[in-house]
């Protein structure tokens, strides 16, 4: 139901994405999505990747600052609404949200949150028998 | 006075201070501990024979093992600002007050200040020697004073306008900031105030930020240097010629000495400067490190005045920083940053000048990546900036960067970088 999340404390500074990319890269893992908000000192550059517990390892041996997070990955229909109709059933609940991105991934969406009430999260995900990303699912994603 | 008037005071009064000393159960041991008699002391040149006293010494002895007078003669005490490991206090007794009340007041008297000026004073009361010691010596000399104390810089100016302000004294950086809202309130400091004169002290600055403060506000400004171990202002000024601060050697006896060695430099040669307080009662200092590094400036003032001038301060032999007119150890700093587990023990000081204002930034390394939540690492940021601010008194900006992008803590690592154009 939740997936691991890479966290990268990224200073605004040039170099910062492309050294943990380039770790990746030799670490022959992939990206499947990315994401980083710019703010003024520093960012967190988040990432879900096809071996998170590796890439977190990798990093961590390379002096970078960086934390495993689980956030939820729920897979959508590739229809207008859908991520309305779904993001509703979490709001309904009074369950907020963190943060929130989402990519394409073949022909489905996939939202990927991250909430304080997690529990609560899992019980509407059940309930509504929603489809969702596991962890050992990300290998086989690409 | 001539050097030679100056030099039999000086020795008459040396010889009283240091038997008065024998009364401070600190220098009494010191004293029988080299066994130094007062008697032994018979030239000026005798004062060589007295070991230094440093501001560890007043750490040790805190609060009171230095004085000279039992407590139920002083007045009043001062504080220093820094709280690693003991603060310095030094006591003063009524006559210690009106002494330091006339230094203050010749001072002012010397670069044109007289009883019809109005003075302002723009420096935080309290603990900070440069409030109080200002006002008693402004309301000696028998000036209009205007205690405003520090901030507001709204109030501040409606004071100047209104009371016909014509002496303020100031650190540097906030005369520039007075200019700047003067100019936001469409005040012209040279046409709609009455300030002609300007103090400035307590904050290094260079002689071009001097110049332009002349003329932003267009007053003259006069350094003024003090500290206070020696009481606050008062103990050296420039005079209406603005090359060289004189001073005032019936009170101070000056040496200049190679840190290292503790020798004295040659004539002219910069060394940090050691002061013996001459007429204190309360709380004597014989020869004291102030660890401000400066020299005597040779030959004689075109003022007339045979006082010894000292050249603008060049820095520090130790690694205090001066900002906003609070003394600042690193080691303050670092030992608030070594609580949180977060951190690594790495840590950068940047001081620079930002629109005329001086500002401190503290790089500090995020060690653990402890969560993925902005506002968890704003809160760290925000608690370490809190935590030094009361601590230093002064509000940094606290940026958190990468692991192993400082300098390593290893060998001699550069911690403090000033950016400020001063020394």
């Amino acid at each position: 139901m939740t997936v691991h999340q890479l966290s990268v404390f990224a200073e605004n500074k040039s170099g910062t994405i492309q050294r943990v990319l380039d770790l990746l890269k030799e670490g022959n893992i992939q990206i499947i999505a990315s994401t980083i908000a710019d703010t003024t000192d520093y960012g967190i550059y988040r990432i879900i990747c096809s071996e998170p517990t590796r890439a977190y390892e990798t990093l961590r041996e390379a002096g970078i600052s960086v934390n495993l997070t689980d956030v939820f990955a729920v897979t959508l229909e590739n229809e207008v609404g859908k991520a309305a109709d779904t993001i509703k059933l979490f709001s309904d609940a009074g369950i907020d949200i963190s943060y929130l991105y989402s990519f394409m991934l073949g022909n489905k969406g996939i939202l990927i949150f991250r909430t304080k009430d997690s529990d609560k999260a899992r019980e509407i995900i059940m309930l509504n028998k929603l489809n969702f990303v596991a962890e050992k699912d990300l290998s086989s994603l690409i | 006075m001539s050097r030679p008037e100056i030099e039999k005071l000086q020795l008459e009064r040396l010889q009283r201070v240091v038997k008065h000393c024998m009364n401070s159960p600190f220098y009494k041991k010191r004293f029988e501990e080299i066994n130094l008699k007062p008697e032994d002391i018979k030239s000026l040149d005798d004062l060589k024979k007295i070991p230094f006293t440093t501001k560890q010494d007043l750490r040790d002895t805190y609060p009171f093992g230095i004085a000279s007078v039992p407590l139920e003669k002083c007045t009043r005490l001062h504080s220093s600002s820094g709280t690693t490991g003991n603060p310095t206090v030094i006591l003063h007794t009524e006559k210690d007050l009106q002494e330091w009340a006339k230094a203050v007041a010749r001072c002012l008297h010397m670069v044109g200040l007289r009883p019809s000026d109005v003075f302002q004073n723009s420096s935080g009361y309290g603990m900070f020697t440069g409030g109080l010691g200002f006002q008693y010596g402004a309301e000696h000399l028998g000036m209009l004073t205007v205690p405003a104390a520090a901030g507001n810089t709204k109030r501040q100016i409606k004071f100047i306008t209104d009371f016909g302000t014509t002496a303020l004294h100031a650190i540097p950086s906030y005369a520039s900031r007075l200019h700047e809202v003067m100019v936001e309130m469409g005040i012209d400091p040279r046409k709609d105030t009455k300030l002609k004169t300007l103090i400035i002290g307590a904050e290094p600055h260079s002689e071009e930020q001097r110049k332009r403060i002349e003329e932003m506000l267009g007053v003259k400004a006069y350094n003024s240097f003090g500290m206070s171990e020696m009481c606050g202002p008062g103990v050296a000024f420039e005079c209406t010629e603005q090359n060289g601060l004189h001073i005032w050697e019936d009170y101070y006896i000056v040496e200049i000495v190679n840190p290292d060695t503790l020798e004295p430099v040659a004539e002219g040669e910069v060394g940090e400067l050691v002061l013996t307080t001459l007429n204190r009662e309360a709380m004597p200092l014989l020869r004291y490190r102030t660890r401000d590094l400066t020299r005597v400036l040779p030959g004689e003032c075109p003022c007339g005045r045979h006082h010894k001038r000292l050249d603008r301060m060049k820095g520090r032999s130790d690694d205090m920083i001066i900002l906003k007119g609070v003394n600042i150890f690193p080691i303050q700093i670092e030992t608030i940053l070594l609580q949180f587990k977060e951190l690594s023990t790495d840590y950068l000081i940047t001081l620079e000048t930002k629109d005329s204002n001086d500002d401190m930034t503290i790089d500090v390394e995020l060690n653990d990546m402890f969560t993925d939540d902005y506002g968890r690492l704003q809160s760290l940021t925000k608690e370490i900036t809190r935590q030094i601010k009361d601590e230093i008194l002064v509000t940094p900006h606290v940026r958190l960067v990468s692991k192993g992008s400082l300098p390593k803590s290893e060998g001699k690592a550069v911690r403090v970088k000033d950016l400020r154009k001063t020394f």
